[in-house]
């Protein structure tokens, strides 16, 4: 392999390897914040989708620009899918955790029942935007615009979640829910609210990935499955509960997959992520940064 | 405390007529299994509408398939969403060793289904050290890496997948084209195997095993469970059935492709029956069968043929209320009532 492919290679592995890691870091917010993996994560990310190709054939604005109304919508989805379902999954008395991974997969079917109603089948993708289609052209590597924009938005995306976290009351609440469930309650914080709030931010993370996607990828009621297998394995391999962890995991499994599609049929490049995934899992169950 | 200073013959009868009372309730439970069977059996010569016969079929193989996921999921407590990979196997073990070197689906089913129960030991291994969610999706994930390999796999069909020639109708080739009913019964014959080895583990050692498993895994190691090989002989049992289960389907279909046997709405599909009715009893993957196949089958064949999403949206609602209405399954509705009715007994 020439150092122009290498050096290829390693280039697109990274920029779709950041996006990635924002799809999975709500997934891994969510998780932290209180122990429920949420199964229509994937689905979040098909409407992120799907809502920006309905802005831009209602608005005829770019991405771009509504890309904040994506994530706000997003928001709104994930709280209310919070109230609405999870909420209840909550209370159950037994097999809780069965009926959390049934009540999120319920979830998912009926989002993806929901696009196939109002947006048919039929693949789509979002046409003349101002990133489709171009590339950058850094000595000899080329770099789509859209993936270099994702990345960049996927780092935007990382520090303001670390200085919400670490700045803001809410950030403090939510780090505090995630210590101790019972304790806030008794300090005043209503655990319900955090935990309505922490699902609107992790749906609008995803949201934000969404949009990004929808520039480049094409859009299907299914096309969130794909990438919500990614993102499990992201958030399993970094670490349930850590976002520092969604990020390195997230790099590496766009490495390691832009690495697998030159060896490997173009097919199978997602079995080396997955082969990768369960190296580290058998040897390591918590993951690169979990805590078990 | 107060034990030690009860009198030792008194409680001696009671144990013996608990043990005996035990043993009256097994009885009764196997002849209601009979009873049971009898009539279902007797189901497809009263319904002789080919397509609702299908939906009988369907019925049966997923509360045979269900009962098969709920020996490890239900009963072991450990919840897998990989089994279209066991399934996968025995389809493709029956198909391949029947089109290409013409053995008998018979054969294909045994050594598919030998071959899953020696995958799932391997995977165990491994598996096992992964508690709760971080399982539930290692085997996800392993069920995809399958499903990607078979789909690039040249021998077994790849994409195209393998057509069954035709034959004559046949039990010996399970091959039946002009009437269903011998399809049922072989559903059903699996059915009850699955049935009765469930019925057997429930009183046996591995049976208690299990269940300590699942309610506290390190309690049960303290008391000397030995975990690690109850989690693998769960496993082995239940994707030995599986397999035998994706054997039948891929006779009944004459026609396997890798999405059409190992996607993973499969997996979904083993374990949401047994969920609904009930995990870790033994009628609650035919109860929760019995109501969800034939909703789906009927819902997807007047609404899905539109691609109007009409029945996933159905679908979606169903699995949500299945899982928030009942976490302890649709069968703990009687069964409170006779807890509530043996209390009231009790002095």
């Amino acid at each position: 392999m020439t150092t122009q492919a290498l050096a290829q290679v390693l280039a697109s592995g990274l920029l779709m390897g950041l996006i990635y890691a924002l799809i999975a870091v709500g997934l891994s917010l969510i998780f932290g914040l209180m122990d429920v993996v949420n199964f229509a994560h994937g689905e979040f990310l098909m409407i992120a989708m799907y809502a920006t190709f309905g802005l831009v054939l209602a608005t005829q604005l770019d991405p771009v620009v509504l890309m904040p109304l994506v994530a706000a919508l997003l928001f709104a989805l994930g709280g209310a899918s919070y109230l609405g379902v999870v909420r209840f999954a909550m209370r159950a008395k037994a097999n809780q955790g069965m009926v959390q991974i049934f009540a999120t997969f319920g979830l998912a079917i009926l989002l993806q029942g929901v696009a196939q109603y109002l947006f048919t089948p039929d693949y789509r993708n979002v046409q003349n935007t101002w990133l489709g289609g171009r590339t950058l052209e850094v000595g000899g590597v080329f770099l789509p615009w859209p993936q270099i924009f994702g990345a960049v938005v996927s780092l935007a995306a990382f520090g303001g979640l670390h200085l919400l976290m670490s700045r803001t009351d809410f950030g403090r609440a939510l780090e505090a829910t995630r210590e101790d469930q019972g304790a806030v309650a008794l300090v005043g914080i209503d655990r319900n609210r955090v935990f309505a709030l922490g699902w609107g931010l992790g749906a609008a993370l995803v949201g934000l990935a969404g949009a990004v996607l929808a520039v480049f990828y094409y859009i299907h009621p299914q096309v969130g499955a794909s990438f919500a297998l990614i993102a499990y394995v992201t958030v399993a391999l970094g670490g349930f509960g850590s976002v520092a962890g969604a990020l390195v995991a997230g790099v590496i499994v766009g490495l390691v997959e832009a690495f697998t599609a030159v060896i490997l049929p173009p097919a199978l490049k997602s079995v080396g992520v997955y082969a990768l995934y369960l190296a580290v899992v058998f040897v390591r169950p918590q993951g690169l940064f979990g805590r078990l | 405390m107060t034990s030690t200073t009860l009198p030792a013959p008194a409680a001696v009868p009671a144990t013996a007529s608990a043990a005996r009372a035990f043993a009256a309730k097994r009885r009764r439970t196997l002849l209601v299994g009979l009873v049971v069977f009898a009539g279902m059996a007797a189901l497809p010569y009263l319904v002789r509408d080919v397509y609702l016969q299908n939906v009988l079929i369907l019925t049966v193989m997923y509360a045979a398939l269900s009962q098969s996921w709920n020996i490890l999921g239900g009963y072991c407590g450990q919840i897998s969403l990989g089994h279209a990979l066991y399934f996968g196997l025995g389809a493709y073990f029956t198909s391949v060793l029947f089109v290409t070197y013409g053995v008998v689906p018979w054969g294909g089913m045994l050594a598919g289904g030998l071959a899953s129960a020696g995958v799932a030991l391997l995977l165990g291994w491994p598996c096992f050290r992964l508690a709760g969610h971080y399982f539930s999706i290692a085997t996800i994930v392993i069920a995809e890496i399958g499903l990607l390999l078979v789909h690039n796999w040249d021998f077994v069909g790849g994409a195209m997948g393998i057509q069954w020639p035709f034959n004559p109708d046949s039990w010996w080739t399970l091959q039946f084209a002009r009437d269903k009913v011998p399809y049922f019964h072989f559903a059903l014959g699996l059915f009850v195997a699955v049935w009765f080895v469930t019925y057997l583990i429930e009183d046996s050692r591995w049976g208690y095993w299990w269940r300590a498993v699942k309610d506290d895994a390190q309690a049960a190691e303290s008391l000397g469970v030995e975990v690690f090989r109850s989690k693998m002989a769960a496993a082995a049992v239940s994707a030995f059935f599986t397999a035998i289960g994706g054997g039948f389907y891929a006779a009944y279909v004459s026609y396997i492709d890798p999405e059409s046997v190992m996607s993973f709405r499969f997996s979904l599909l083993f374990a949401l029956p047994a969920v609904l009715g009930g995990i870790g009893t033994l009628w609650g993957a035919l109860v929760g069968a019995a109501i969800l196949i034939p909703l789906t089958e009927i819902s997807r064949s007047y609404l899905g043929g539109t691609g109007s999403g009409l029945d996933l949206i159905l679908y979606g609602l169903l699995v949500m209320l299945v899982a928030l209405a009942r976490p302890e399954g649709v069968l703990s509705l009687f069964k409170r009532t006779r807890t509530a009715r043996n209390q009231e007994a009790a002095p």
